[in-house]
């Protein structure tokens, strides 16, 4: 009878221990040692965007600047903004599928840990081909957006479009395959008493967010195959020719992904700060089932919106209020959402951490990027925003404003637990107000421009417009935003070097990651929790604290979350496996990329052969 | 609660840095800013997004009031370690800012849709008929009615509709005057219509929206809005087929035929009739070289005509080889075609 598992008496058991050292790692199947992996791989992948970025806005610092060239601009815009969603946003909120899913629902590992670890070899696979062979064969110029006819190869020869292709193609079906894991593991790992209406927030947004990869990839993955076709089969799918094709085809391909991509990247820093929130409030999330019903209306409705970023395309009236319509629908479910978080806040007693400042600045910037978003729903104002400055103000308010910070909110909540160390919250404030400073000053000013008709994607600019002012603040706030994040990653690496240990909960947290140790044991619970509300370790700890569920719930007994410990724990064994077929995978890319038969052939071959080896690995 | 003060603080003074800022926009000279419109769907849009933005002011004030207020009052307190109330949430409030925001999406929607309905309407039956075709990197525009051609400046006679038939020759483009309309789309393989219809006279900035390659940056344009009777004058001066009127520029015209200009473009009434580069009828009517790029000066010309890679990088024309001395008389030729 126990509220956090170190009350167990774990005399005499014998547990299971992480496999040692660097093949340790390599070998690993363990969904918090991938979550690391995820995290860290992530976080430098994120820098590499971020320097993209710096360079773009020194270039756009001042008008017909000569920083860079007009091809360097354009690969560079096209790897920032491939990079940022896919190897920065996507993988961050991997990471804390990987870390958080099982120690919320109470189990040991992810449904299909060897899955898992194929999961973020393909994602290694697919970020260090684009990094990889963008920096020294080829980069993609066609814009993260790459349509066709410049996407061809008769309007970009090289091989930078293929390449994008074929990374991208990649973690494609690392991130399908990690989501058919983390569905199964969500649908089937529960906990005894975990029920849907008691899952925390974070672990039901994703879940929503795993639907949404589930059904958006697939036809992504789709045209890719298409553009591969035209560009190296002479085909012509997305090209006008006497036989057809279509360049809107892609279009609307790339956009049913594209949109519905968008809540991917934010539904789960909205279900992060679902859980970070009402910690510090120390209260209950107002609204819980809201936040549940609205997230599943998003997931729905992220599906009925994607011509919105096609009402310059000539579809015709009609079309384009018909997505108007179904796009202004979705400000319900999201204005629902804000009034909940905000909601939280009253009443409350606030603890000012910078998990909270984070948190909260989600809110407050989400708001923006969702008001200007209502703005660009509306068919004729979005006719004059598209394509404009305006339009990249308002996705960093929703993608940096909403996610990143989101992400950042999490860092600084979560690193306690994932690595028994503290981070140090004094620097932390600080680190976060240069963060929202930066921020503001980068992103405010292009709504002003934006709205003075700057163009996006454009190299240079001519003075005499207007654009000045904004172009040199929006400069200083990105140098200013590099500053924050670099202080960021001190933040993390003193932590990392200190004695700082942070106890097993260390924010008086409500959900059950907070009642095991910190760091988290290799097998995670060394009991099984009985969950009987939809904040199991608050209401372990705080029984006569227990919110009002309904007649008859104030009376029951103050729940027990730990029985007594298991003497047999089972932890999947590492595997090769998967690192093989990743290795293989690889092969068969890079060697596609070159039309190079022999690599193709090597790696085809590798890949069924870490098949046949795995399918004879005991479970 | 230092921190908290502090934390406040900082976000305060991020909202008055983009005030700030956004005042100082609105005192400078913008000429390209969609807040000034000179159209009639750029006027229609503006009416609807200038609501938007009040709506969405004020939401934004109250959201964030919201927050601040709720950050700062109810913030932890030293020696307060009560367990606030442990509200669940209130299902009348949920309904209530459930039924809010669709009242305001729902009114949104109503005015959206009339604006869109407007835009919509058919051209009136004497609008001038132009067709753009979108080019890496410039644009041509065709007068069907008035069998005219020309490139990156458009003529347009003020309080009349103009109908447009959008096609490209390679990608997508987009045609975009701010103060005049919203954008439409340049799409291979497919014609796109659009209208709109200028409603102040002057000359109007725009560009191509749609990322199209390398130099996507310079692909701009001008338009200029006239009285009905300098309308037909530039039609007319269009149409003239001036003769060289010295020795210089008759030798001009002798090399732009002859050595290599006449294979891409064309001069109507003259033997250069190329049909893949920009046309020149006309040509010193121009304002710009180089689509929208540099003022069509003598010296930017010649500097064009001497290597066109130097002004504009990635421009397909390349540098004929000219010497000095042809340079200059070719210069003179295509400034008397007007």
């Amino acid at each position: 009878m126990a509220t956090t598992t170190e009350e167990l008496n774990i005399e005499g058991l014998h547990l299971p221990k992480d496999p040692p050292g660097f093949k340790g790692w390599l070998l690993t199947v363990d969904h918090k040692r991938i979550a690391k992996l995820y995290l860290f791989t992530s976080m430098l992948f994120f820098a590499l965007g971020g320097i993209a970025a710096l360079i773009m806005r020194t270039q756009l610092a001042v008008p017909d600047a000569e920083v860079v060239d007009g091809q360097t601009y354009n690969e560079l815009f096209t790897m920032h903004g491939t990079i940022m969603i896919f190897l920065g946003v996507m993988p961050l909120n991997a990471a804390f599928f990987n870390y958080l899913i099982p120690l919320q629902i109470g189990a040991r590992d992810v449904a299909y840990p060897r899955l898992n670890a194929l999961s973020y070899w393909l994602f290694l696979s697919g970020g260090l081909m684009l990094i990889g062979l963008g920096l020294f064969v080829a980069a993609p110029d066609a814009g993260w957006f790459n349509y066709p006819p410049l996407s061809e190869a008769k309007y970009s020869p090289h091989l930078g479009v293929v390449v994008w292709l074929i990374s991208l193609g990649t973690l494609g079906v690392a991130s399908l395959a990690a989501a058919v894991n983390f569905v199964v593991t969500i649908l089937n790992m529960r906990a005894p008493g975990m029920s849907f209406a008691r899952l925390p927030l974070f672990t039901w947004m994703s879940l929503i967010t795993q639907f949404l990869l589930l059904f958006s990839m697939p036809p992504l993955t789709v045209a890719f195959i298409l553009l591969l076709f035209d560009r190296v089969a002479g085909t012509s799918f997305f090209q006008p020719s006497e036989i057809g094709g279509d360049p809107v085809l892609w279009q609307h391909m790339f956009w049913f992904f594209g949109h519905p991509e968008v809540y991917i990247l934010i539904l789960p820093p909205m279900g992060m700060i679902s859980d970070i929130i009402p910690t510090f409030a120390r209260k209950p999330i107002f609204g819980y089932t809201a936040i549940v019903f609205s997230g599943i209306t998003i997931g729905f409705l992220g599906f009925t919106v994607w011509v919105h970023h096609m009402f310059a395309v000539g579809l015709g009236p009609i079309t384009n209020t018909v997505f108007a319509a179904s796009t202004m629908l979705i400000a319900i479910p999201t204005g629902v959402k804000v009034l909940n978080w905000s909601a939280t806040l009253w009443n409350a007693s606030i603890r000012m951490t910078t998990p909270m400042l984070y948190a909260v600045s989600f809110v407050a910037l989400f708001t923006v990027g969702g008001l200007s978003g209502m703005m660009h729903a509306s068919v004729p104002v979005d006719h004059q925003h598209t394509d404009t400055y305006f339009i990249v103000a308002h996705f960093h308010y929703v993608l940096f404003g909403g996610s990143m910070m989101g992400i950042l909110a999490a860092i600084y909540f979560w690193w306690p637990k994932m690595f028994g160390k503290v981070l140090d919250d004094s620097l932390g404030k600080v680190q976060w107000a240069l963060t929202f400073l930066g921020f503001n000053l980068t992103f405010g000013p292009m709504h002003v421009i934006g709205n003075d008709g700057m163009p996006r994607r454009v190299y240079t600019w001519a003075g005499g417009n207007g654009w000045e002012w904004g172009n040199l603040l929006a400069t200083a706030g990105s140098y200013l935003t590099g500053l924050a994040l670099l202080l960021f990653g001190f933040i993390l690496i003193k932590s990392m070097l200190s004695n700082d240990k942070a106890p097993g909960d260390p924010w008086d947290g409500a959900t059950l990651e907070w009642s095991i140790p910190s760091p988290t044991p290799f097998y995670n619970f060394v009991a099984i929790p009985t969950v009987s509300s939809e904040r199991p370790f608050w209401d372990a700890k705080y029984p006569a604290h227990r919110a009002a569920h309904g007649p008859g719930h104030e009376e029951a007994a103050a729940p027990d979350l730990y029985d007594r410990p298991d003497e047999h724990i089972h932890m999947p064994p590492v595997s090769y496996w998967p690192l093989v077929f990743g290795v293989g995978f690889t092969l068969f890319g890079v060697g596609f990329v070159f039309m190079f038969v022999p690599a193709i052939v090597l790696g085809t071959l590798t890949m069924l052969g870490s098949l046949y080896g795995w399918s004879l690995e005991p479970s | 609660m230092r921190i908290q003060a502090g934390s406040v603080r900082a976000m305060v003074k991020g909202l008055l840095v983009i005030a700030l800022a956004a005042s100082i926009a609105a005192c400078g000279d913008v000429p390209q800013t969609i807040m000034d419109p000179a159209g009639d769907n750029a006027r229609t849009a503006l009416d609807l997004f200038v609501p938007i933005l009040w709506l969405s002011l004020a939401i934004f004030i109250g959201v964030e009031g919201f927050i601040v207020y709720s950050m700062v009052r109810f913030r932890y307190r030293k020696g307060n370690d009560a367990i606030p109330v442990q509200t669940h949430g209130n299902t009348k409030l949920e309904l209530l800012w459930t039924a809010i925001p669709t009242v305001i999406v729902l009114g949104l929607a109503v005015m959206t849709f009339r604006t869109i309905a407007v835009q919509a309407a058919e051209p009136a039956p004497d609008a001038v008929q132009v067709e753009v075709v979108g080019n890496q990197w410039w644009w041509e525009f065709y007068y069907p009615d008035l069998g005219i051609t020309t490139a990156n400046e458009l003529y347009l006679p003020v309080g009349r509709d103009a109908a447009f038939t959008l096609k490209s020759n390679d990608v997508i483009h987009s045609f975009w005057f701010p103060r005049i309309s919203g954008k439409m789309d340049l799409v291979p393989g497919r014609t796109n219509k659009m209208r709109f219809r200028p409603e102040k006279t002057g000359e109007y900035d725009g560009q191509c929206t749609e990322f199209c390659g390398f130099a996507h940056a310079e692909m701009q344009m001008r338009l200029f809005v006239v009285e009905q009777e300098g309308f037909d004058a530039w039609v007319a001066r269009q149409k003239a087929s001036p003769r060289p009127s010295t020795q210089i520029a008759t030798r001009g015209g002798e090399l732009v035929r002859d050595r290599g200009c006449a294979a891409c473009h064309a001069i109507a009434g003259t033997d250069v009739q190329g049909q893949i580069g920009p046309e020149l009828t006309a040509f010193g009517l121009r304002t710009t070289i180089g689509a929208g790029l540099v003022e069509n000066t003598d010296e930017n010309l010649a500097a064009w005509i001497r290597n066109p890679e130097a002004v504009k990088p990635g421009v397909k024309m390349p540098a004929l080889g000219l010497n000095d001395e042809e340079i200059a008389a070719v210069v003179s030729y295509l400034k008397e075609l007007k």
